[in-house]
């Protein structure tokens, strides 16, 4: 069954699209640890679109929607932010010495970690979709 | 998210409860650059009650922590983390830039 909610792009509502996810999560039947991965990589990607796509708080709306199919968990954001090219965003180094370790980079790298799959689609029509797959 | 600092004799315990996120960051931040500024050179974050940390929250305790060795006289300590927000440390490769305990009470110890 699929769940839609559209939020205002601000970072107080992080905590409540932490929830619907986490639900759809627990409902899934995933474990503790699998329903914090999915938690994680929604809060990041959420971020993500708050401060690169729409480039601040309240300047678009994020729609997300959780899908459960009987061998996984589908999460689905959506934005009309800016597109970016996911493969322009380098791979963060941290085994670095403390002070030379930069941010750049750490949000997509946990979504990718945290999940089993993800997508981007841009469109001029239907905005910009990230569509993440967590196995069950 | 709530924050409370508890002083000791030789370091800061801030006890945080709830989400460490975008949202709640720059309050936190707030009260670590107050503590690194006045406070005790060691800073130990009680997380037994926090939820969820982003990466936000980590790149905080990480620019903490720099200010920290960059002084030389100083560190940042984490006490109770819950193992699925330690993992989440780990796969990002930060987990060796902090020095971790099982509870506050050995941390305190270890520093007292």
């Amino acid at each position: 069954m699929n769940n839609t909610q559209t939020f205002p792009g601000r970072f107080e509502n992080l905590e409540d699209i932490s929830q619907m996810v986490g639900k759809a999560a627990e409902n899934a039947g995933l474990d503790d640890s699998g329903v914090y991965a999915i938690q994680l990589a929604v809060d990041e990607a959420c971020t993500n679109i708050i401060e690169h796509a729409y480039g601040g708080e309240g300047r678009g709306q994020i729609d997300v929607t959780t899908k459960v199919t009987p061998t996984s968990i589908v999460i689905q954001l959506r934005d009309f932010g800016r597109p970016f090219d996911p493969a322009s965003i380098p791979v963060p180094q941290t085994n670095l010495p403390l002070e030379e370790i930069q941010p750049r980079g750490i949000g997509l790298f946990l979504i990718r970690k945290m999940m089993d799959d993800i997508k981007f689609e841009f469109t001029s029509e239907n905005g910009n979709i990230l569509t993440m797959i967590k196995k069950k | 998210m709530d924050v409370q600092v508890i002083p000791y004799k030789r370091c800061d315990v801030v006890k945080i409860t709830g989400r460490i996120d975008s949202e709640t960051v720059p309050n936190l931040r707030e009260t670590l650059t107050m503590l690194v500024d006045t406070g005790k050179n060691q800073l130990v974050m009680d997380m037994t009650e926090v939820t969820f940390v982003s990466s936000a929250g980590w790149w905080l305790f990480i620019d903490t922590q720099k200010i920290y060795k960059r002084n030389g006289n100083g560190e940042l300590l984490f006490a109770g983390l819950a193992q699925r927000i330690r993992h989440s440390l780990e796969l990002v490769g930060m987990d060796d830039f902090f020095t971790t305990f099982d509870s506050v009470t050995s941390a305190v110890g270890n520093i007292e």
